[in-house]
C-alpha cells in the first residue's frame, strides 16, 4: 500500500471503492504481537505473545477478562484495546444487572462492530486500530468471534491474529478438524503450539506467552506463569518438533529416553517445523 | 388549611429485623426471614442479607424492593471496581461505597435500614451501621428493622463490650468468643419474636471468619 490522495480522511472513498483509513487500522493490527484463540464445543482457549519492549520494563497485557463468561485477547494498539474493553466489560455488567443473566456473546460482538463502524463514518473520528478475538461462553456454546477495525466480525473455530499470525493459522489450518472434540487440555496444548510457530525459533516460555480459558464449568481465567511453565515442559515444546498425528503416536508409545534423540536430529535440520 | 395528602406511597415496610455483632476474628450477621405487608405476612422464608465482597455481608430490613435494587447497584459498582484493582473491596471500602451510593437518593431515598458486617483487613470483625440516607457509624454491634428497640439494650447490657455511647468512642469489638455470640444472636431473635409482631418464622445467621463463611437457621414462633 502507497500513500495516495484519498488516503487522508476516513470519509473518503478512493475510486476503487475502498477506505483506505480503515484499511491502514487494520495494518496497525498486523503489526501488534500475535493473538491466538482457538475452541471446542465446551472450551475455548485466548493465547497471545507478550513481548516487554526492554529487560526493565513489564509486559503489556494482552488478555482482559471481560464476565465470568466472556473474555478478549487484543492485537494493535493496546491502548484502543483497554478502552474497548472496558466498554465491553461495562455491556455486560449493564444486561447482568437488567436482565440478572450473562450476556450472550453473540450479541456483545455485534455492539463491538456497530461501535466500531461508527469510526469509520465520521470526520473527526478514526478507527480503532485494535483487532479483538473475542472467546466467550453462551447458552449457545462455546464462540470465538474476531472483530476488525473495520466493523466486521466473523465467527471462527481457531484464528490468529498480529505479527507472524500467518505460521499459526498454517499449524490451525492442520488440526482445526479435531478441536470440536478436543478435551480442555488438549485445546490449551494446541494453543502453545501455534504460539511458538509464531516465534520463528525462539525460546517459547510462560514469560513469554499468556494463557487464558473459558469453558463449561470454568469462568475466564488466565493462566498463571507457573502453571504455563509446567504444561510447556510438560508437553516438552520448548525447542522440539511440533507433533504429527502419527507421530504423537509414536512418541506416546516410546520412552523419555528416544524423545530428546529425535528432537536433537530435527533441531539440527531445516528449522520449518510445518514440514512433515 | 390542612395539607393534601398523597393518596399513594412510593414506599411501603416489609418489616423484619437484623443484627450484626464484631468478634475479635469474627463477624456475626443475622436476620429474620420473615416478610410482612400491613398485619399480613408475604411469605416466611425470604433472606434479607446479601453477600456484597468476599468479606461484607449486609443486612437490610424496610422496603424490600429498595433493598433488592440497592444490593444489585452495590454488586454492579464491586464488579467494576474488581476489573479496575484486580481484587475484592475491603469491609471499610464497601460501607463508604454504600454510604454514597444511599446519598446519592437523598432526595428520594431507598427503605432500607442497613447494617454491613464483614472482616477488616487485619482479619478483626467489623460492623458498620447506617440511616436511610447513608449517614454511618463502625460499632461493634448494631441492630435495625422492626425489633430493634427490643434487641438493642439487650445487647448493651450482654455483649460486655464498652458502651458505644461513651466518649472518646472506644473500639466496641466484643470479648465473647464466636459460639458465645451466637448463642446470644439466638436469643435476641427469640425475645423479640414473643413481642414484635413483624419479626418471626426463623433466623438466618451468617458467622464469617478466617476459615471462610458459615450459615445457620434457626427456626422461630410463627405467629
Amino acid at each position: 500500500m502507497f500513500r495516495n490522495q484519498y488516503d487522508t480522511d476516513v470519509t473518503t472513498w478512493s475510486p476503487a471503492g475502498r477506505l483506505f483509513q480503515v484499511e491502514y487500522a487494520m495494518e496497525a493490527v498486523k503489526q501488534g504481537s500475535a493473538a491466538i484463540g482457538l475452541r471446542s464445543k465446551t472450551h475455548v482457549v485466548l493465547a497471545c505473545v507478550n513481548k516487554a519492549n526492554s529487560e526493565l520494563s513489564s509486559h503489556q497485557r494482552k488478555i482482559f477478562k471481560v464476565d465470568d463468561h466472556i473474555g478478549v485477547a487484543i492485537a494493535g494498539l493496546t491502548a484502543d484495546g483497554r478502552v474497548l474493553s472496558r466498554y465491553m466489560r461495562s455491556e455486560c455488567i449493564n444486561y447482568g444487572y437488567t436482565y440478572e443473566s450473562p450476556l450472550p456473546v453473540g450479541r456483545l460482538v455485534v455492539q463491538l462492530a456497530d461501535k466500531a463502524q461508527v469510526c469509520t463514518q465520521r470526520s473527526w473520528k478514526r478507527p480503532y486500530g485494535v483487532g479483538l478475538l473475542v472467546a466467550g461462553l453462551d447458552e449457545s456454546g462455546a464462540h470465538l468471534y474476531y472483530n476488525c477495525p473495520s466493523g466486521n466480525y466473523f465467527e471462527y473455530q481457531a484464528f490468529a491474529i498480529g505479527s507472524r499470525s500467518q505460521a499459526a493459522k498454517t499449524y490451525l489450518e492442520r488440526k482445526f478438524e479435531k478441536f470440536p472434540e478436543s478435551s480442555r487440555d488438549d485445546l490449551v496444548k494446541d494453543a502453545l503450539f501455534a504460539i511458538r510457530e509464531t516465534l520463528q525459533g525462539e525460546k517459547l516460555t510462560s514469560s513469554v506467552c499468556t494463557i487464558a480459558v473459558v469453558g463449561v464449568g470454568e469462568a475466564f481465567n488466565i493462566l498463571d506463569q507457573e502453571t504455563v511453565q509446567a504444561l510447556i515442559n510438560e508437553f516438552e515444546i520448548s525447542g522440539e518438533e511440533a507433533p504429527t498425528n502419527e507421530s504423537a503416536a509414536e512418541q506416546a508409545g516410546g520412552d523419555a529416553d528416544s524423545a530428546p534423540d529425535q528432537s536433537g536430529a530435527a533441531a539440527e535440520g531445516e528449522a520449518a517445523p510445518m514440514d512433515i | 388549611m390542612t395539607k393534601e395528602h398523597a393518596n399513594w406511597s412510593p414506599y411501603d415496610n416489609n418489616g423484619g429485623t437484623c443484627v450484626a455483632i464484631a468478634g475479635a476474628d469474627y463477624c456475626v450477621i443475622a436476620a429474620d426471614t420473615r416478610m410482612s405487608t400491613g398485619y399480613s405476612i408475604l411469605t416466611r422464608d425470604y433472606s434479607k442479607i446479601s453477600k456484597l465482597a468476599d468479606k461484607s455481608f449486609m443486612a437490610s430490613s424496610g422496603f424490600q424492593a429498595d433493598v433488592k435494587a440497592l444490593q444489585k447497584v452495590l454488586s454492579s459498582r464491586h464488579l467494576i471496581y474488581q476489573h479496575q484493582h484486580n481484587k475484592q473491596m475491603s469491609c471499610p471500602a464497601m460501607a463508604q461505597l454504600l454510604s454514597n451510593t444511599l446519598y446519592y437518593k437523598r432526595f428520594f431515598p431507598y427503605y432500607a435500614f442497613n447494617v454491613l458486617g464483614g472482616l477488616d483487613s487485619e482479619g478483626k470483625g467489623c460492623v458498620f451501621t447506617y440511616d436511610a440516607v447513608g449517614s454511618y457509624e463502625r460499632v461493634g454491634y448494631s441492630a435495625q428493622g422492626s425489633g430493634a428497640t427490643l434487641i438493642t439494650p439487650f445487647l448493651d447490657n450482654q455483649l460486655k463490650s464498652p458502651s458505644p455511647l461513651l466518649l472518646p468512642a472506644k473500639d466496641a469489638v466484643t470479648p465473647l468468643s464466636e459460639a458465645e455470640a451466637v448463642d446470644l444472636v439466638k436469643t435476641c431473635f427469640s425475645s423479640a419474636t414473643e413481642r414484635d409482631i413483624y419479626t418471626g418464622d426463623s433466623v438466618e445467621i451468617i458467622i464469617l471468619n478466617a476459615n471462610g463463611v458459615r450459615r445457620e437457621t434457626e427456626q422461630l414462633r410463627k405467629d
